[in-house]
């Protein structure tokens, strides 16, 4: 009985906040004048049509789950990085400078010379919020958040300076960009006529990998016990100070690398708004996919889904592409409530003693996971 | 430097400063009670553009003068509302304090936005609030200009900060909410009802962090942009730490950042030049120079801040 | 009397088959009893008998989930402490209920809804009324101070106060002799006897003899149910203890012998601050040899918190020299010190004890995941650590559905026992155990002291920190009074009475 109720509970929970979310999306739909039945159908499924659309959204999902992934490290290592969409920008800098400095090296050396100077760049950035968080116990939530801004000017100042493309300022167009990379830095099509890339695979096997990191190393075990009990890692010896910097280096090099990526896949030049909120998004397709590799991957492909088919409403329907943010926000505040009342057995009880005082029976409730003696003083 | 280079700097200054100190103090109620608002952002956004949209829309009729009335209204208004929603997530859902603030901040960053662009489409000026020079006072020589020649918002925003620390050290309200910042248990039983302090709180720092957009709105930048607000409801939240959580630090820190910006615009305008992008880095590097300077105070902290209260959870 | 003027005394309190669940535990089970009019009443109990939960719902604090109140025979309903304060119920809380960054008077005013006039707070009426009542009860306290710069003991007397100037004609005191030395234990149990002039008294405890000293009748839970009532003259302290714990009390001695060896732990003119930035210790001298338990008596707050960081290498020495088996570990990292083998019961268990939400198995790993046994090339070895799991858990008798389970999960009891379980299987040279038995049930109390004799019998130098006198003096086999950062004397166990000590931990040297 009392399982059965758990069950119910997790349903109930899980199917309230995503009709609160529904609901508060569809106002805000409402609010510009769009029906929101509508436009949800045209998001949904808009971009399943045709393969070229499902491509699209693979395209978005690559570096939705790079992101991801490494903010699930850093969150699960208990430091809050919301400084990937900077860290992805310096990715991108670091990654199309090494490409574009040694034009001549073989393939075989000059990609991966790139993603991994877009990775380290990327690490870089977000070892500067780590070693605040570590050394001087600097909120890392604002200094990502003013790395952001700061990355964002940095971006702009090399694309229109120093690093734009002699072209541009010969045509006197100006647009702020960067020289095309050379071909031996390009990651392969992988389905002609469209923009789908090798670096899908590569965020497929990094899942995997970080899966294997997290629950499968003695680093990760450090990682997530700095954690999830930084006091007890502490008198375990575990230095956590360390662990939070080494975090921001896994976190940032994974938005780093979503940049390069981006960059040697899709783009091969950096252009400005590539990282186009994919830093954001990505903390809610790691919060979405609860912070584990095997969830993040499909959340990116339907976050990948929502990015394009709001693309999709904004040329079909005129709905503003701001309403992917409205989304996006709606969905951590849904996520995290539930979340805490998922978790909290407390939450759980209370639910069971209103359910009792309406009179629907059943039996005591005990927590997730509960203790032989727990259960034996709970009696019948 | 000059002294009329410095006037200038502090002339332009003040007026700077109101955004960041309106919401800073919002801030500082909301981390009084216990509750870390890192959605001021996205309030300050909603806040902007409610403000915007009278003055925009009344903009030749005879209602215009009306219009900015309204437009504080409304802003503080939405700010009241995202405060409760706010205060939904985190104090009666208990959802972790941080990553929600990150989710507000996105869903009134978004709202403004897309409204923004649905109804007004592009980047439009409104006439905003004009200066209403103090009788006499800003005659002073020097002082004046700098103290008594803005628009009203700016002597409201200053006589907030007294006001702030009347209500949070000499009223009963902020009794309640020291101690439900502090010490939440011992508030709840002394029947204090810590949840209901918390709502009230955040509401209040909402309604604040609206007003602060409507300030950017209407009083300084007298238009509306998607990224009008850029960062300064993050700035605010971080002075609230600078200000160690009280209303006069708090004042001195946005005092602090709005010279740093008049001073790097004088310094343009004087003809030294470097990368416009450097200049705009400024105050979001010095936000991270300030934290990381600021000293850690375990007596002065509210020490509950952060952490969700359930009365039955057994410590 | 003052701040009860409006209200008529309760003549008669009675609960009725209260009844209350946590998450996994029936804290209370149908539980009734009676409180009339200026009397003292025990609640004595096991640690996890449901005391405080019962009394928590009493002052409003804690809603039943069955039974109900009856004040002078008209039942009741409390939805919050305020309900509970204007029937004049009043409780002073095991883990005092002040806000420390604010005045005696600020924290009084703040339960008293007369004193707040919309915006108006009115601290100088709050002012007098402090002082009245401390007048009245001759319980000195200052209202304008600040409540974090008061000691332990004033920081009770203050509690007293606010409850009685919020109203209290019934007052609930939840174990309020726990931090407090035995002269000031006395020195309280004669206030209170005398507050029954006027007030009904309830009165939380599991030392007996506090219970014979004060109350009129006591009521005995056990599981969360009551097993008896009666008058407190009629019973003796054995039949109480039999009955509170279920069983005739056993507890685990140290039968001395076995020569204690060569130092293990010897520590030099520790200066250590807290986490205020006074100094906490300040030249602390210490001894631990191998093959004994030296016991550390004092009322907590004397610097034993930091003494136990210092030890484990969280806080820095400023000066002075830790020793382990003659090697320097002051300003070493937590995790040399482990490895030159020291072990570790720390006072927040749930906390510093164990991640919380890891399983049993990782948490019993914790400090040894990197270690040749349970990693090879930086893969963790799962096999490996599932059988040191289940061995552990066998031995230690640790009740849990499985080993995956979270930690956090199992009860006070079986947490300590899985820090038992990993410190002990380390074979650590010395052990640092802080409060080991607070909060935990009298059978996982008697398993820990069991173990702790044992890792004696095996020559290791282990430092009991404790506040329960009776445990100290049954395990230890010296025993060492700290008192403001210093140890005032040490003495052999068997010459250690609860007098000399108490004197001691008062700050009273050369009793």
């Amino acid at each position: 009985m009392p399982s059965r109720f758990r069950l119910a509970y997790a349903a109930a929970v899980t199917l309230a906040a995503a009709a609160a979310a529904v609901a508060v999306a569809a106002l805000a739909l409402r609010a510009v004048g769009a029906s929101p039945w509508a436009t949800f159908g045209v998001i949904l499924t808009g971009p399943l049509q045709d393969l070229f659309g499902v491509s699209e959204v693979l395209v978005r999902a690559v570096p939705l789950t790079l992101v991801g992934l490494g903010i699930a490290i850093s969150f699960r290592s208990g430091i809050l990085n919301i400084g990937a969409e900077g860290q992805m920008q310096v990715g991108i800098l670091c990654g199309t400078a090494v490409a574009l400095a040694l034009p001549a090296l073989p393939r075989p050396l000059l990609l991966p010379l790139c993603l991994a100077a877009g990775a380290a760049g990327g690490a870089a950035w977000g070892g500067i919020a780590g070693l605040l968080r570590a050394r001087l116990d600097v909120n890392e939530i604002l200094s990502t958040v003013m790395l952001n801004y700061i990355a964002a000017q940095l971006y702009t100042f090399l694309l229109r300076g120093p690093m734009i493309d002699p072209a541009e300022l010969m045509t006197g167009s100006g647009t702020p960009q960067s020289m095309r990379l050379p071909r031996s830095a390009w990651l392969d099509r992988l389905v002609p006529g469209t923009r789908i890339h090798a670096g899908l695979y590569l965020a497929l096997a990094l899942a995997a990998l970080v899966w294997v990191l997290l629950w499968r190393t003695t680093l990760g075990f450090r990682m997530r016990a700095a954690g999830a009990g930084p006091r007890a890692a502490r008198y375990a010896g575990i230095p956590v100070e360390r662990s939070l910097v080494g975090a921001m280096l896994f976190a940032g090099g994974f938005a780093g690398l979503a940049g390069a990526v981006e960059v040697a896949g899709v783009h091969h030049r950096a252009i400005e708004a590539i990282s186009s909120g994919y830093g954001f998004a990505g903390i809610v397709v790691a919060l979405f996919g609860g912070l584990h590799p095997a969830g993040i991957v499909p959340a990116a492909a339907f976050f990948g889904l929502l990015l394009f088919g709001a693309d999709m409403t904004q040329r079909s329907a005129g709905v503003p592409a701001n309403m992917v943010l409205v989304l996006q926000g709606v969905v951590i505040l849904a996520i995290v409530s539930a979340k805490m009342y998922l978790n909290n057995p407390y939450a759980q009880e209370r639910a069971a003693r209103l359910l009792r005082r309406l009179g629907v029976r059943i039996g005591a409730v005990a927590p997730a996971g509960e203790s032989d003696s727990a259960a034996e003083e709970a009696g019948p | 430097m000059t002294g009329h280079m410095l006037h200038d700097i502090l002339a332009l200054g003040v007026p700077f400063s109101v955004a960041l100190l309106l919401a800073a103090l919002g801030e500082m109620f909301n981390q009084r009670a216990g509750v870390f608002n890192l959605g001021c952002e996205g309030i300050m956004s909603v806040g902007a553009f409610l403000a915007f949209l009278p003055a925009w829309f009344f903009k030749s009729g005879s209602l215009a003068p009306w219009a900015n009335v309204l437009g504080f209204g409304g802003a503080a208004a939405a700010g009241v509302l995202l405060g409760g929603l706010f205060a939904l997530v985190t104090v009666t859902f208990r959802a972790p304090q941080g990553i929600a603030g990150i989710g507000l901040q996105m869903l009134g960053w978004g709202l403004a936005g897309s409204i923004f662009r649905h109804f007004v489409g592009g980047v439009t000026g409104v006439e905003g609030v004009a200066a209403w020079p103090i009788p006499g006072l800003s005659r002073i020589p020097w002082v004046g200009t700098i103290l008594f020649d803005h628009n009203p918002i700016v002597y409201l925003a200053f006589l907030a900060v007294p006001a702030s620390a009347w209500l949070l050290y000499r009223t009963p309200w902020g009794l309640r909410v020291r101690a439900a910042g502090t010490h939440p248990r011992a508030a709840d039983s002394m029947g204090v009802s810590v949840e209901r302090v918390r709502y009230q709180a955040l509401m209040l720092g909402g309604a604040m962090a609206g007003l602060g957009g409507a300030y950017l709105a209407l009083c300084q930048a007298k238009m509306f942009a998607d990224d009008l607000v850029a960062g300064r409801g993050f700035i605010a939240v971080a002075l609230v730490y600078f200000g160690r959580w009280s209303p006069w630090g708090i004042l001195g820190g946005a005092l602090l950042f709005s010279l740093a910006q008049a001073l790097q615009l004088s310094i343009q305008v004087g003809g030294i030049r470097f990368p416009y992008e450097f200049a705009v880095m400024l105050p979001y590097a010095l936000v991270i120079l300030v934290l990381a300077l600021a000293r850690k105070s375990r007596i002065l902290e509210p020490t509950a801040l952060g952490k969700p209260y359930d009365r039955e959870m057994r410590v | 009397m003052p701040g009860t003027a409006a209200l008529p005394p309760i003549r008669e309190l009675v609960l009725e088959e209260i009844t209350k669940r946590f998450p996994g535990v029936l804290a209370c089970d149908r539980v009734s009893l009676t409180v009339r009019r200026g009397e003292a009443l025990a609640l004595v109990g096991e640690n996890g008998a449901g005391k405080s939960t019962l009394m928590n719902i009493l002052a409003g604090l804690y809603q039943p989930d069955g039974g109900r109140i009856l004040v002078d025979g008209a039942p009741v309903r409390f939805r919050s402490p305020a309900d509970a304060f204007a029937r004049g119920i009043g409780m002073v809380h095991q883990n005092f209920m002040l806000v420390p960054s604010m005045t005696v008077a600020e924290n009084v005013a703040l339960g008293l809804r007369t004193l707040q006039r919309g915006l108006r707070l009115d601290l100088r009426e709050a002012r007098r009324r402090v002082a009245e009542v401390s007048a009245h009860h001759e319980l000195p306290v200052n209202p304008d101070a600040h409540v974090w710069q008061l000691s332990v003991g004033e920081q009770q007397r203050v509690e007293l106060v606010k409850t009685l100037c919020l109203g209290a004609r019934l007052l609930i005191l939840d174990e309020p002799t726990s931090a407090l030395t035995p002269q000031e234990t006395d020195d309280l149990l004669e206030r209170l006897k005398r507050m029954t002039a006027e007030l009904s008294v309830v009165f939380i405890s599991h030392k007996l003899n506090e219970v014979k000293a004060l109350s009129d009748r006591v009521t005995i839970l056990r599981h969360g149910a009551v097993v008896f009532s009666g008058e407190t003259a009629n019973h003796s302290t054995r039949e109480l203890a039999a009955l509170m714990t279920g069983h005739e009390v056993e507890v685990a001695r140290n039968q001395g012998g076995g020569a204690a060896g060569r130092p293990i732990l010897e520590v030099r003119g520790l200066r250590v601050r807290g986490d205020r930035g006074h100094l906490a210790l300040d030249g602390l001298d210490l001894e631990v040899r191998a093959g004994e338990i030296l016991g550390l008596a004092g009322v907590s707050g004397n610097g034993q918190r930091e003494l136990a960081g210092a030890l484990a290498g969280l806080r820095p020495a400023e000066a002075g020299s830790i020793r382990l088996d003659g090697e320097e570990i002051a300003g070493a990292t937590p995790r040399r010190i482990i490895a030159r083998g020291m072990g570790y019961i720390p006072e927040d268990r749930h906390h510093e004890g164990i991640v919380p939400a890891f399983t049993v198995k990782e948490n019993l790993v914790l400090k040894d995941f990197a270690a040749a046994r349970f990693s090879r090339g930086g893969l963790l070895r799962l096999g490996e650590i599932d059988r040191n799991a289940s061995g552990l858990r066998e031995r230690f008798d640790i009740r849990c559905a499985s080993t995956g389970t979270a930690a956090g999960a199992l009860s006070g009891g079986n947490i300590q026992k899985v820090i038992l379980a990993r410190e002990l299987a380390r074979g650590p040279k010395a052990l640092v155990a802080v409060y080991p038995t607070r909060g935990v049930d009298m059978g996982a109390s008697e398993f820990v002291h069991a173990q702790l004799l044992a890792l004696r019998a095996r020559e290791a130098g282990i430092l009991l920190v404790s506040e329960e006198l009776e445990e100290i003096m049954n395990l230890s086999d010296r025993i060492a009074v700290i008192y403001r950062g210093r140890i005032l004397e040490v003495m052999p166990a068997r010459e250690a009475t609860r007098e000399r000590l108490g004197l001691l931990m008062a700050g009273v040297a050369h009793a």
